[in-house]
């Protein structure tokens, strides 16, 4: 009846597990008692869970990713606090099989669903404004694709509580992560997870590409379009190219694991470094997905902030579309070690080292649009100043690991590990904060704090340099990565210095918490009256802050790159004389009741409950099929509702003048 | 028409100095062609919809492309993994996987009549093409799972070799794309029943003939690949 879930699959004897499930729970009831106590379940359904409005799709990711960000970043605790214990003697706090799953949650959480839903929330939140459309291209794909990534974020908390998590590492390697190593649940919840909000993903990539190619504004060649469009342009084609590969590594696995196939097995034929190519295929290109919308966060930010249009947009256009081409030509510097000989590993470390061109390019535009601008030194400056200081080392360090025979002295070191932390947090997840500081008004109509703001940025970029800076010396001195014990009392003082780094992070972790808060509650001072907080270049600045749900009451026809500086410079009037009835798309709950059974029956799949996985996706494609009945799917909003939306905003304008 | 007539709270003068011309001044402002007006009074949002749909439809064609160029690139590597077990020679009965071929190269060509008739909006052709494609579509996959059948009673099942995983991997794949696109049909056939050519019917069911043409290319690709290559 329930397969292979019996009331042992909760972990009752771990008081450190148990602690962190207690602490999920008492969350989670006073976040549903708040909604019941307020009366707020009917607004939450209609206006949020039902929400095709890309704007509030896209806060729904961002609050995905910063949730995410807390149990990843638990993770990264626990791991520092361990390697600062436990060497020699000492055991640490962590027995092997709970700290394997804590650095495979980490990793898993923070790409999957921290940094991913946080560029595509932001792409969500910005995007169609940008190009001057009125929503994503398919908004109820877009409601689809959001709650498919939050139920796979789901399943992965939930192997906390109930079974475990997988003890692989982030990309679950063959042969161990084959049923033979790993019998256990683990692995099923990542695959699951993973499957779920990788399908979400890919429906997000055809979304974006059709609505970039398809909805902009008349006037806005492709040539005219900001650079955080193309940027995304470029993420989203290398999503739908490289996703549908994460689907089949996955899916091989599953079917080895579920089938008795022999893919990645080591009997019967089966090969494990197919997998391994096979997954970095799609991860090295991943790992573009993540940093190019930031390149093009930093951008947007660097252009407005300097009073500058950005220096060499041609360039810029053509790096990003370079590194997008290249991106699918280095997956097999990741394991120069298979052996696959001095030619082949030749090719992948020219290729590698070719990326570092075309982002220089990208550096040097940013530094020249620097250059004799007018530069306001305002939070997302900060970390876009931090970002181009820490990825240039942290490139500087990929290149040096792109030379095939130093790969082989440090590969799987902790070198390593201080290198993609170097250009992740340093390239991606500075870009998320910028780019979450830099639009946040615009999607919420109020500045966030910036003396908190600053603060926070500080202890990230000084927390970051002392918490990574030891894991390189660690790895020139042979700590490999991954260890729950280490016999060389050489290296404990370095991971002690790392776990100080993590607290200081963690001081900034905090102070962005209190700068929501303290944000949220000092609203009424700093409200964006104009929609234009920052003396913004694009489109999202024309309208107001928050926008109407039609974003613009009329299209602006786009004349110049910047288009929206452009109107400024010709002092074009926003308001209309006239307003027409203005057609949009209706919520609509079937992308979230769609991925509540997917959940359901991707939580059966993981626990062999047979006829729930069945009855769950049954579920899903019946609910789908009834959404293909209904003709109901849009309405007009009436032209004189537009006018006295916009009459308001008029107002709230005249007020801030 | 000059500074915000129609409006509460004055219009233009809300708006910091120098903004003070509209979008009729810059209607009377005659520039050429596109750039004479700053603002594009479309009424219709969705106003090429369909077009956006085909395009977003070709997107996510491209993207399950790449889910089979996997699976190819698995069969590439793997075919020759038999570990013992059954060869491809031994086992592809070509007659029989050439009639399966058949049924669905038809069946693409019958979709395409569909596609004609709902350009002449004839509901009766359109419905009575799609039920000919959908009966020999049903034909390919009853083909397909008998021959699976066969081969797992004879010993050769998909955890025999590495060889027969990613054979039946990469074939079922496609033939789990048929049964969606035979589900799909079905309903495409009830909603052309029930409504007619709406912009949506019309829309759908030309994505739907593409999803089949789609699936016609990837099994000359595995007829070719895995059958023809296997015998030879």
């Amino acid at each position: 009846m329930l397969g292979k879930l019996t009331l042992a699959a909760i972990p009752y004897t771990n008081p450190i597990v148990m602690g962190a499930v207690a602490f999920m729970v008492v969350a989670a009831v006073a976040v549903l008692g708040a909604i019941t106590v307020l009366g707020k379940w009917k607004y939450l359904w209609t206006e949020w869970l039902t929400s095709v409005d890309h704007k509030k799709i896209g806060a729904m990711y961002i609050i995905l990713a910063g949730v995410m960000l807390l149990r990843g970043f638990a993770d990264a605790v626990m791991m520092r606090a361990q390697q600062a214990l436990a060497y020699g003697p000492h055991s640490g706090y962590l027995p092997p099989e709970h700290f394997d799953q804590v650095f495979s949650a980490h990793g898993t959480i923070m790409i999957f669903f921290m940094a991913m839903p946080f560029m595509i929330g932001l792409m969500n939140c910005v995007l169609p404004l940008q190009i001057g459309a009125r929503d994503v291209a398919f908004p109820f794909l877009n409601s689809l694709s959001l709650w498919l990534t939050v139920v796979g974020a789901m399943l992965v908390n939930l192997s906390l509580a109930v079974g475990n998590f997988a003890r692989t590492g982030w990309l679950a390697y063959p042969p161990l992560s084959e049923l033979h190593f790993s019998p256990g649940v683990g692995v099923d919840y990542y695959i699951w997870a993973l499957q779920i909000s990788g399908i979400g993903t890919t429906l997000s990539g055809v979304n974006f590409v059709a609505t970039i190619l398809k909805m902009r504004a008349p006037g806005m060649t492709l040539m005219r379009m900001p650079v955080f469009t193309w940027t995304a342009l470029c993420t989203n084609i290398l999503i739908v190219a490289a996703f549908p590969v994460l689907t089949v590594s996955l899916a091989l696995l599953t079917l080895d694991r579920y089938l008795g196939m022999h893919f990645f097995t080591n009997s019967l034929g089966g090969d494990p470094m197919m997998y391994i190519n096979l997954i970095w295929i799609w991860g090295h290109p991943e790992v573009y997905i993540l940093v190019l919308p930031a390149f093009g966060i930093y951008s947007e930010i660097i252009a407005t902030f300097s009073g500058k249009p950005l220096f060499g947009y041609t360039s810029m256009v053509f790096a990003t579309m370079a590194i997008a081409l290249l991106s699918f030509l280095v997956w097999l510097h990741h394991f120069f070690t298979m052996g696959s000989g001095a030619d082949v590993n030749a090719f992948f470390g020219i290729t590698t080292m070719v990326i570092a061109v075309p982002t220089g390019v990208k550096i040097f535009n940013w530094l020249f649009t620097m250059y004799r601008g007018r530069v306001r030194f305002e939070s997302p400056v900060l970390w876009t100043i931090g970002f181009m200081i820490t990825f240039v080392i942290g490139g500087m360090s990929g290149v040096l690991l792109a030379v095939p025979p130093a790969d082989f002295v440090l590969h799987n070191s902790l070198f390593l590990v201080a290198h993609f932390h170097n250009v992740i947090i340093g390239g991606v997840v500075f870009g998320a904060m910028a780019g979450l500081t830099y639009w946040f008004p615009k999607v919420f109509g109020f500045r966030l704090n910036e003396t908190l703001g600053k603060a926070a940025f500080w202890c990230w970029l000084v927390g970051f340099y002392v918490a990574f800076m030891p894991l390189y010396v660690l790895g020139l001195m042979g700590a490999t990565r991954r260890m729950d014990h280490y016999d060389n009392p050489a290296w404990q003082p370095l991971f002690v210095v790392a776990a100080i780094g993590a607290a200081i992070i963690f001081c900034g972790i905090m102070l962005q918490l209190a700068q929501v808060v303290v944000s949220l509650a000092q609203r009424e001072r700093a409200r964006d009256l104009t929609g234009d907080p920052w003396g913004g270049r694009t489109l999202e600045w024309a309208t107001s802050s928050p926008p109407p749900a039609y974003n613009f009451a009329r299209i602006p026809v786009v004349r110049d790159r910047d288009a929206f500086w452009d109107m400024k410079q010709r002092g074009v009037d926003m308001k209309a004389a006239v307003y027409r009835p203005i057609h949009m798309p209706r919520n609509t709950g079937t992308g979230f009741v769609m991925a509540v059974f997917i959940g359901l029956a991707g939580f059966a799949m993981i626990w062999h409950i047979w006829w729930l996985a069945i009855g769950g996706a049954a579920a899903a494609i019946v609910a789908l099929i009834r959404y293909a009945f209904d003709d109901d799917r849009d309405y007009y909003v009436e032209a004189e509702e537009v006018r006295r939306t916009e009459s308001h905003r008029g107002r709230a304008q005249l007020r801030s003048v | 028409m000059s500074t915000g007539t129609t409006i509460a709270h004055g219009g233009a003068l809300a708006f910091k100095p120098g903004y003070a011309d509209n979008a009729a001044d810059a209607l009377r402002d005659l520039r050429p062609a596109a750039d004479a007006v700053d603002f594009d009074f479309e009424l219709e949002h969705h106003h090429d919809a369909a077009s956006t749909a085909q395009l977003g439809f070709w997107v996510y064609l491209m993207s399950d492309c790449l889910v089979f160029a996997g699976l190819f690139a698995t069969y590439s590597v793997l075919h020759g993994r038999t570990a013992g077990g059954p060869t491809p020679r031994g086992l592809f009965d070509l007659p029989y996987v050439l009639a399966e071929t058949a049924f669905l190269l038809v069946s693409s060509f019958t979709c395409g009549l569909a596609s004609l008739a709902m350009g002449r909006r004839s509901r009766a052709a359109t419905l009575g093409w799609l039920a000919v494609t959908f009966v020999l579509g049903l034909a390919f996959v009853g083909m397909e799972v008998h021959e699976f059948a066969h081969m797992v009673a004879e010993g050769a099942g998909p955890d025999r070799s590495a060889f027969l995983s990613s054979f039946f991997t990469l074939v079922a794949t496609h033939g789990l794309h048929v049964t969606c696109g035979l589900i799909w049909m079905a309903i495409m056939m009830v909603l052309v029943a029930k409504k007619g050519f709406t912009p949506a019917t019309e829309s759908r069911l030309s994505c739907l003939s593409l999803f089949w043409h789609f699936l016609d290319i990837i099994w000359v690709g595995v007829f070719s690949l895995v059958y023809l290559f296997g015998v030879s």
